[in-house]
Formats: structure tokens, sequence, C-alpha cells
């Protein structure tokens, strides 16, 4: 009896130390190659980034030194305004399908689209915009950017929204509705409320999202060589200037790009931090 | 208590619920008095809390629940199709088995339900606040930190805070479904006490698993089972001399 209870715990003990082994390793080969990128990152950037990255504008070719101001401002003007196009539909979508889509075919539906837009290659959203919109008024510009990024937006607020909503006790929601509030009430008031914090996290994680996208501009914003903050004209932008600038024989280049590409990440990063932080808060 | 003339308020007749195909009460008829302590009990499953819930038609929140029949308050048919919901669950309150506290102060926690019907300057809500919290019994323990929030009450002030809650929009009928099945012994005497004092003003309906509970805290028993009404009387003759042997076998411990 107890020579078998030894074994049997023994076998045990191997296949715990077996399976803690195999995913401790497996851990370990996913952070080598982000550690080996964001060394390269960081060696490359740190050792190409300068305050006059921050105050001159991109150079032209066969130039000496410049900077990525137009391309930082443009970025953050799309991103900014991208965000302030896609956010409120998101979570208007989310609310709908969370609170009031239980009965009918149009909530089941439009969860399956968002679902398939949130994995669509963003490429697809930029071609989509450049078709219904770039075509239409003729010429790229920083709108068309936005509208881009506030379609890639759209689907992760949607969704972040509608599971963070339902994560709300049902209890909680049955005890503002048995005061007699109307639906409305019960959903700015007591469930939206308690779930701020998720749904702020799903704000930020879209625009780290949307801060590293070049397809879609690509299609849209295009590029400018030089500073401007009109919306109706082509956008510089980080993304598509690392890709052409990373690209280039120019060695001056080159290096904006590593400088441009530590920019980008150093935001995302940054941003995620500060969204799992809050969403700490909100369940630690 | 038995010569006393006793007013009806809800009058339920031949009601009949469904969750989808499922039937989950069948043909119930019950009288339940004006600022009594009427009781439900009965195993689990049985169709308590789905006859409380019909009460204030909590379950319309939901896709294929259906309820036939009648419920007269004040000669009103709830169930008709034209009723205002909002209107009828402000006349008829309810607390959950757990405690529900918004996230929000404990003053707007109160403030919420008392917005919905009626405008009220700074102080009076204050007063009518101060009041709800009184008749609560939890006004000494939360009078410091009304703008703290609810949610760092502890479970019994917590369930006392939604009973706050539901008679500071002075409803006429209040629906406590298992209010203390979540707590501890002594919170749990501080909610029968309260139930007690509350009575003088409401009418109230509480559904309990714990038979002590409608013992002590009732004046009328119902005794359901399978969905079904088997039995309803004056809590002391439900419990010492049931006129049904399935009445007599749950109560004295028999099954359930």
């Amino acid at each position: 009896m107890t020579i078998m209870h030894n074994t049997i715990y023994r076998r045990r003990r191997l296949i715990n130390a077996f399976n803690l082994t195999m995913s401790t390793l497996a851990m370990l080969f996913g952070l080598f190659w982000l550690g080996w990128i964001l060394f390269t990152l960081f060696s490359n950037g740190l050792a190409a980034i300068s305050l006059a990255t921050f105050t001159q504008n991109t150079p032209g070719p066969d130039s000496t030194g410049g900077g990525l101001l137009n391309a930082i401002v443009g970025s953050l003007l799309m991103a900014l305004t991208g965000t302030l196009i896609g956010t409120p539909i998101g979570i208007l979508a989310g609310i709908y399908l969370a609170e009031y889509g239980q009965r009918g075919w149009l909530a089941p539906t439009a969860r399956f689209i968002n679902d398939i837009l949130l994995s669509a290659p963003s490429i697809v959203i930029g071609l989509f915009v450049w078709i219904a919109y770039i075509q239409y008024v003729g010429h790229f510009s920083g709108w068309a950017g936005s509208f881009a990024l506030a379609l890639l937006v759209i689907p992760v607020v949607l969704r972040t929204t509608e599971n963070m909503l339902r994560l709300v006790p049902h209890s909680m929601r049955e005890a503002a509705y048995a005061l007699g509030a109307p639906r409305w009430k019960v959903v700015l008031a007591v469930t939206l409320r308690a779930s701020k914090a998720g749904v702020i996290t799903g704000i930020l994680l879209a625009v780290s999202r949307i801060s590293g996208e070049t397809a879609p501009l690509l299609f849209t914003a295009l590029n400018n060589q030089f500073f401007s903050a009109n919306m109706n004209q082509p956008m510089a932008n980080l993304p598509v200037t690392i890709f052409k600038f990373a690209m280039s024989p120019y060695e001056n280049w080159i290096s904006l790009a590593w400088a441009g590409a530590l920019i980008v990440t150093m935001a995302v990063l940054i941003l995620n931090i500060i969204a799992r932080s809050l969403l700490k808060k909100e369940h630690g | 208590m038995n010569t006393q003339t006793v007013q009806t308020k809800i009058t339920v007749r031949d009601l009949n619920f469904y969750y989808g195909n499922f039937h989950a009460l069948k043909n119930i008829n019950l009288d339940i008095a004006e600022k009594k302590v009427t009781a439900f009990i009965g195993p689990s499953g049985c169709g308590k809390s789905t006859l409380l819930r019909t009460f204030n038609r909590m379950y319309d929140l939901y896709p294929k629940l259906r309820a036939e029949g009648q419920i007269l308050l004040n000669g009103q048919n709830v169930l008709d199709k034209g009723v205002d919901l909002n209107m009828l669950r402000a006349k008829v309150g309810m607390v959950f088995q757990k405690p529900t506290p918004f996230p929000m102060s404990i003053y707007d926690n109160i403030a919420f339900g008392v917005k919905l019907y009626e405008h009220l300057s700074r102080s009076e809500m204050d007063d009518r606040i101060e009041w709800a919290l009184q008749k609560a019994a939890l006004w000494n323990e939360v009078k410091d930190k009304l703008k703290q929030s609810g949610l760092g009450l502890s479970g019994g002030q917590q369930q006392r805070l939604c009973i706050a809650r539901a008679v500071a929009v002075k409803p006429e009928v209040v629906l406590l479904d298992e209010p203390t099945s979540a707590l501890d012994p002594i919170s749990t005497a501080h909610i029968e006490e309260l139930v007690h004092e509350l009575k003088q003003d409401y009418t109230i309906v509480i559904v309990t698993h714990n038979m002590q509970q409608a013992a002590r805290v009732s004046d009328v028993t119902a005794y359901m089972y399978l969905g079904e009404l088997m039995e309803v009387g004056p809590t002391d003759q439900i419990f010492t001399k049931p006129t049904r042997k399935e009445t007599e076998d749950y109560i004295t411990g028999k099954f359930g």
C-alpha cells in the first residue's frame, strides 16, 4: 500500500518537474528573442537619438542630420484624432452588445463582424479607406490616416468595453433596475462606472496598437517630408518614415529610423504599463 | 392577530410562470397582507424566488421568461403589458441575496434611487438620506463617512445600505430575497430586527432558506414545493400544526 503510494507520488513529482522545465524553457525561448530585439533597438536607437530628433524635420535625400519632428507631430495628431473618432463609437457599440442586444440577431451579427474586424490585416483597412475616401477626395490626407486608425480602434475598444461590462455582476444591474432606474441610467451610472478602469485600459491598448501601424497609413496619410499640421494634406508619421528611412541608402536616414523605432516602442511600452497599473488598481 | 381585519396588498390569481418550456410556477393563488411580513419557504428550486421576482417583474430583464395570470397591486394587474416598469419598481423595492452596493459613495448609493423620482434640495436630500439610514439602523455607523465608497463597508453593513437604498424611495412593498444568506449571525440578527421595524410602514415579503428565520420574522408563511403553493397560513400555525403532511415533513427536517 505504502509502496504503491510512493511510486504514484514519485511519478507525479517527475511529471511535474518535466512540465515545469518545459514551460520555463518555452518562456525563456520567447523572452530571448524579445530581449534581443529590445537590445538591438536600444543600442542603435539610443546612439541615434538626440535633441535634434525632436526639434528638426525629416531631412531630404543626400543630406546630413535632421530629425523626426514632423513625423512625431503627425503621428500624435493622427493617433489622437483616430482615437477621438473611434473611441466613442467603440464604447457605444460595446454598451449595445453587453446591455441592450440580448434579443434578436443584430447583436450576435455585430459581434461576429467585430471579431473579423479585430483580426483583419491592417493593410486591408488602409486599402478600404483608400477606396472609400482617398479615391473620392482625390488626394492623400491626415484625415484619411486618422479614419483608418479609427477603424482599428473601434474593434479593440468595443471588445474590451463589452467584456468589462459583462464582468459587472448581474446582481448589481438587477439592484439598479429594482430601484426603477431606466436602462440608460443603469448603464451610465452603475455598470459603466463599475468597469471604468477596464474600459480606459481598452482605450490605451487601442492607442498603443495604432501608434505602430504602418500599413493603414501608407495608403491614406502617405507621408510628408515637411512639417504640416494640416489634416487635409498628406501627413508625416513615424511608422511610414521608419519604413522609408530604414530601407534607404543614406546613413542619417537609417539612424533616424532607429531613433523613430525606439520612440514608438517606448510610447507603446509606457501606455501598456499605465494600462496594466490601472487594471491592477481595479482588480487588485 | 386573527381577529384583526387585514388589508390585502397583493393578490395573486392563477399565476403560471415559464422559463422557456419549463413550467416553474403552477396556478399560484395567494393574498399578501398589508404591513405584515410574509415568508416564502421551501426547498431549493421550488419557485419561491421566482414568485418573489414576479412582483416587481424582475424577470422582464431576461428573454424567454413569461408569466401568465394576475398579480394585483392596489387593484392593478402588474403583469399587464402597459405597466410602467420603472414606476412599478419604485413602488415595489427589492433587496437581494448578495449585498449590491453601487461603486459610489454611501451618500450617492442612496441618493441614486431618490433622484430618479424626486427633485430634492440639497438639505432635503441630506434629511432623506439620514432618515433612510436611520430606518436601516446604519446611521450611527456611517454618519461620519457618507462620502466614502459603499464598497468599503462590511458585508452586513452593505446589506443594510441596500435596505436603506430600497427604503429611501419610499416604496409600498419591500421584497427581500434571502437577504441574510451571505451574512454572519450578528448581521443576520440586525437585519431581522430591521424587518420587524420596517413592517410598521411597509408590506414585506421575504424569501428564506432558514426556517427559524421565517418563524422569527414573519406573520404569514407560505410553503412551496416544485412550483406549487402547498400551504399558506399564519406562521405560528404553519410551524406548530400544519394541515398538510408535506409541510410538516419539510418543517421537521425530514427532507429539504
